[in-house]
């Protein structure tokens, strides 16, 4: 078996495992055992990674390929490079932080633990994954669990939230279907067999017209999963409803799908189309960062408030992707990495805060820093990453951003540019806002003084996340390396 | 004429043989005994279904009256199976409720020569062969449709399928009467020589068309369809959602493919208007169904509008597909049939509010009810998935981007209905659920079976390849 596939392998072998389960106590054991061999598997592929470039020169590594449906051209290929591995790393970490946080669920455990593990196969599949369909099975694989992770495990409206966003994000599906199906019937047009093979059509010159055509379905496609304004509606409901460990999975990884997406499919097969329709997404992506920041300051409900904080923090994924200049591109790759970790750390709080308090009002909370100073001091650093102070992750990724997009001569996006960098100015008024006035402000209830303690499954969870937030911060470059190299292939064929 | 020539003929002798063989046991076996009949029966067809898959040869019979190949051979088979499933999970049903009224072997007998008639009807080889099959295929349903004399809806349901199925035939048998006034045959290899676009022909396609779609309820000529599910005993709506369909999606493919190809200018509009309608029109009525049975009898319009989209390509690659639809289609639609059923028969109970809570008392049919919906939803990595997107495929392949754009909006729609089941199933709680029950024997297996070919048949890529490789001839 190789190092790849085992991706998807393990995560089915612990869904079969947890069926024989019985009970909290061995459902979750038996997934935190899963999830731990993932998360090992998953450092094992960096430093395999970087000792596989060091002899090959290829950007793929670890490429396999195994016919699947002949007759469509349509084949099992996986293989990785550097931008893979970062965001299979994210993927592992969050899993199993979101197995610690989930801890005492108690309705249903065992099928809780399979949904999230059904989730977490589609999104490994979807990062090793080469070839247009088996990435749409993963993709699909990916999205559908959350119906009912948010429908059985979720709070408040749930069965609109989980309604709204699944069918949100299958119709996104289906127009990214007929994209794929486009792409797929234009990649003869080299006089080649067709295929659905990324790095093949990647070679192809797909005709202009057809790229106009299908860029905007692919890119839509994926983008409502990356919250693309106007398509970003489903996100705050979905978040807001979810259990803790499923927003986390959701933010942090899910999203994520979104902008890998876009970049290695609708970018990097129409190249063309992308440049072409480069200016009107461009103006949906920093509609998207300026508009989730406000409304996130309109907010009152901690999940709320986070949920826009991410439309307009994967805005800002887009936006950079859409300036098609490689140092933004570098930085788009690192927002998602960096937004990813810190997105699920502020969920796991929140979850934690929630879980003690019964309110997400922040006008029913205050001073939780005295009566929990552990998860206080997490989340005003947390705070305190997420608005870009330098020595976090999210520093190094919106300064790579705004540098690389104000690099660009163009007027026009230098002005969007500077609309888009005034989104750090609100990020920063809503996040010292909600500091000031949950952590630090008077006590709202006295009944709340004897909340208890942080418990070990917690800080396992949390500090899971911290660590690589301040080792991204601190360290950067091996990160930004391994990413560089893997942007060759993009530079080349996109700009 | 070799008598050995009639062994091309196999199933259809084999399956009269084993009607006639129900006719006699019903007539000598005694009233305390009938029940063994039942068992008798499933296990001759399952004998049936097994010896079908013995390879044959490829010919004609009766001066081509009847033809076979592979293609067909195959198709057979896929019924044989959809069927041999229909009766395990009808076999309590026929055991509690019908063979104490003494009408259990009848409904076996109506069954076999229904399927008899679909035998006929997708191996002929001449319009006069086919219109025999349709009307054997048709006519005992409708007595299946009324079996349940005591309820005044199934009557109704009776005496609309009569009516309609009537109106239906005698439209088609008009078109096929125009047909051979332009051509001078009612052989198909005759017509396709001399089949030329005048308005005469085409109005004769139109007519016959118009005939099938009734058979495959498509719009406008689905009207009966939600009425007769409803009213019907489940194992016949069933059966009318599964197996009569798939037959006749699966002549109407053939002929469109060979006799009317030179018309295929004008019959790739009507599908393609025709698709869009059916999808639209079954998808919308389906919102807001609350009978289980309803609610399958518009999702089965909606799904037959997809399977057109194989049809508008008219190539190898779209009769490919469309087999594998029906075949992923028969099986998932069985599935969900088999799960309405087994809850019918021990609770009475239909709709879909009484499911609500049902997987937290009665895990294992709710999970199976999942996956059956998913699949006909097209959700990976089951079946149906696959189906669909391979359907998508073919029409895009002749560049209808906008029809498939379409076609996956209604995918889109689809899910919303199909997640209010799964909905009711895994998230509502009731006051008062489906108790837990065990089911019977046959109905497990009925069940097993199902659920297997929702999860194998889409990820085994060879069985497709076999697919494709005998659609070569319509090409």
């Amino acid at each position: 078996m190789d190092i790849l596939t085992l991706f998807v392998i393990i995560p089915v072998l612990t869904i079969v495992a947890l069926v024989f389960t019985k009970g909290l106590k061995q459902a979750r054991l038996v997934s935190m055992v899963g999830s731990i061999i993932q998360l090992g598997m998953a450092i094992n592929l960096v430093f395999a990674y970087f000792k596989e470039r060091a002899i090959n020169k290829e950007i793929m590594v670890f490429t396999k390929d195994y016919v699947w449906f002949e007759q469509f051209n349509i084949h099992y290929t996986i293989g990785v490079d550097g931008i893979s591995v970062a965001l299979l790393l994210l993927t592992a970490i969050i899993v199993l932080a979101g197995v610690f946080i989930s801890w005492k669920i108690s309705d249903l455990p065992k099928e809780f633990f399979i949904s999230l593990l059904v989730l977490a196969s589609g999104v490994y599949g979807f990062f090793i994954s080469l070839d247009l369909f088996t990435m749409f099975v993963f993709y699909e694989i990916a999205v559908i669990p959350m119906y009912l992770l948010i429908g059985i495990w979720g709070s408040g409206p749930k069965e609109y939230s989980a309604m709204k966003l699944t069918l949100m994000l299958m119709g996104a599906s289906a127009v990214l279907l007929v994209g794929i199906l486009g792409i797929y019937f234009n990649s003869n047009a080299d006089g080649g067999a067709l295929t659905f093979n990324i790095l093949e059509i990647a070679q192809v010159n797909i005709p202009f017209e057809a790229q106009k055509l299908f860029f905007p379905l692919t890119f839509v496609g994926f983008a409502v999963l990356g919250a693309l304004f106007p398509f970003h509606t489903w996100s705050p409901d979905g978040h807001a409803s979810a259990p803790t460990a499923v927003s986390m999975l959701h933010a942090g990884v899910l999203m994520k799908l979104g902008g890998y997406g876009i970049f290695r499919i609708a970018m990097f097969l129409l190249p063309a189309g992308a440049i072409y329709w480069s200016w009107f997404f461009i103006i949906l992506a920093a509609i998207g960062v300026v508009y989730g920041a406000f409304g996130a300051i309109r907010q009152t409900d901690l999940k709320y408030i986070n949920a826009y904080a991410s439309v307009s923090h994967l805005g800002l994924v887009l936006f950079a992707l859409m300036t098609l200049n490689k140092i933004a591109w570098n930085g788009a790759i690192l927002q998602s990495l960096s937004h990813g970790l810190l997105t699920a750390l502020f969920f796991a709080l929140i979850g934690m805060i929630y879980g003690r308090t019964h309110t997400r009002d922040i006008s029913k909370l205050g001073g939780m820093m005295k009566i929990l100073p552990f998860i206080g001091a997490i989340y005003v650093i947390t705070g305190l990453a997420y608005l870009g102070l330098p020595g976090f992750s999210g520093f190094v990724a919106e300064m790579n951003i705004f540098v690389g997009a104000f690099e660009n001569p163009d007027m026009f996006q230098r002005i969007l540019t500077v609309l888009v960098v005034s989104s750090i100015v609100i990020t920063a008024v809503y996040i010292l806002r909600l500091v000031g006035k949950i952590m630090m402000g008077p006590l709202v209830t006295n009944d709340c003084e004897n909340l208890p303690k942080a418990t070990w499954y917690e800080k396992t969870g949390i500090l899971l996340l911290l660590i690589p937030i301040i080792g991204m911060g601190v360290a950067p470059l091996w990160l930004s390396d391994m990413i560089q190299e893997s942007l060759q292939p993009f530079i080349q064929g996109v700009l | 004429m070799n008598f050995s020539n009639f062994l091309l003929m196999r199933h259809e002798i084999l399956l009269l043989a084993i009607t006639l063989l129900l006719l006699v046991g019903e007539i000598f076996i005694s009233k305390s005994k009938k029940s063994s009949l039942v068992h008798l029966a499933i296990f001759l067809f399952g004998i049936h279904t097994a010896v079908g898959f013995f390879q044959m040869d490829e010919s004609s019979l009766f001066g081509g009256s009847f033809q076979t190949n592979n293609l067909i051979h195959f198709f057979k088979n896929v019924l044989n199976i959809g069927v041999f499933i229909l009766l395990l999970q009808s076999a309590d049903w026929i055991q509690e409720k019908i063979v104490n009224q003494d009408r259990g072997t009848e409904f076996f007998i109506l069954l076999f020569t229904s399927l008899l008639g679909m035998y006929f009807m997708i191996s002929s080889g001449d319009f006069l062969m086919f219109y025999i099959g349709l009307e054997l295929s048709t006519l005992p349903v409708a007595a299946l449709a009324a079996y349940e004399t005591t309820k005044r809806k199934s009557s109704e349901a009776g005496i609309k399928l009569i009516l309609s199925a009537a109106l239906a035939s005698g439209v088609s048998l008009f078109g096929i009467s125009l047909l051979y006034a332009t051509s001078g045959s009612i052989f198909f290899n005759d017509i396709i020589e001399v089949i030329t676009s005048t308005n005469l022909t085409i109005l004769g396609f139109i007519l016959f068309f118009a005939g099938l779609s009734f058979k495959i309820s498509l719009v406008p000529f689905h009207f009966w369809t939600a009425d007769v599910y409803e009213g019907a005993p489940i194992s016949v709506a069933s059966y009318l959602s599964v197996i009569s369909k798939g037959a006749a999606v699966f002549i109407l493919m053939i002929l469109m493919f060979t006799v009317f190809k030179p018309l295929m200018h004008i019959w790739e509009n009507v599908v393609y208007v025709i698709a869009l309608a059916t999808m639209f029109i079954g998808n919308l009525f389906a919102l807001r169904q609350q009978n289980m049975k309803r609610f399958l009898a518009f999702s089965s319009i909606a799904q037959a509008g997809f399977i057109l989209l194989g049809l508008i390509t008219g190539t190898q690659l779209g009769t490919a597909t469309i087999v594998y639809f029906v075949m992923i289609y028969i099986f998932s639609n069985l599935a969900a049939f088999g799960v309405v059923q087994a809850i019918s028969l021990k609770t009475g109970k239909e709709n879909m509010d009484d499911y609500n809570g049902l997987y937290r008392t009665n895990p294992g049919l709710s999970l199976i009810m999942m996956l059956a919906l998913f699949s006909l939803a097209g959700i990976p990595p089951v079946a149906g998935f696959f189906g669909k997107f391979f359907l998508f495929t073919a029409a895009a392949s002749k560049g209808f981007y906008l029809l498939v754009f379409l076609a996956v909006v209604n995918v889109t729609i689809s899910l919303y209905y199909y997640l209010l089941v799964v909905r009711a199933m895994f998230i509502r709680k009731s006051e008062d659920p489906i108790p837990f029950f065990k089911n019977k024997l046959y109905m497990r297996l009925g069940l097993l079976i199902t659920v297997i070919g929702i999860l194998v048949l889409g990820l085994y890529s060879p069985l497709y390849d076999y697919i494709y490789e005998l659609s070569s001839i319509y090409n």
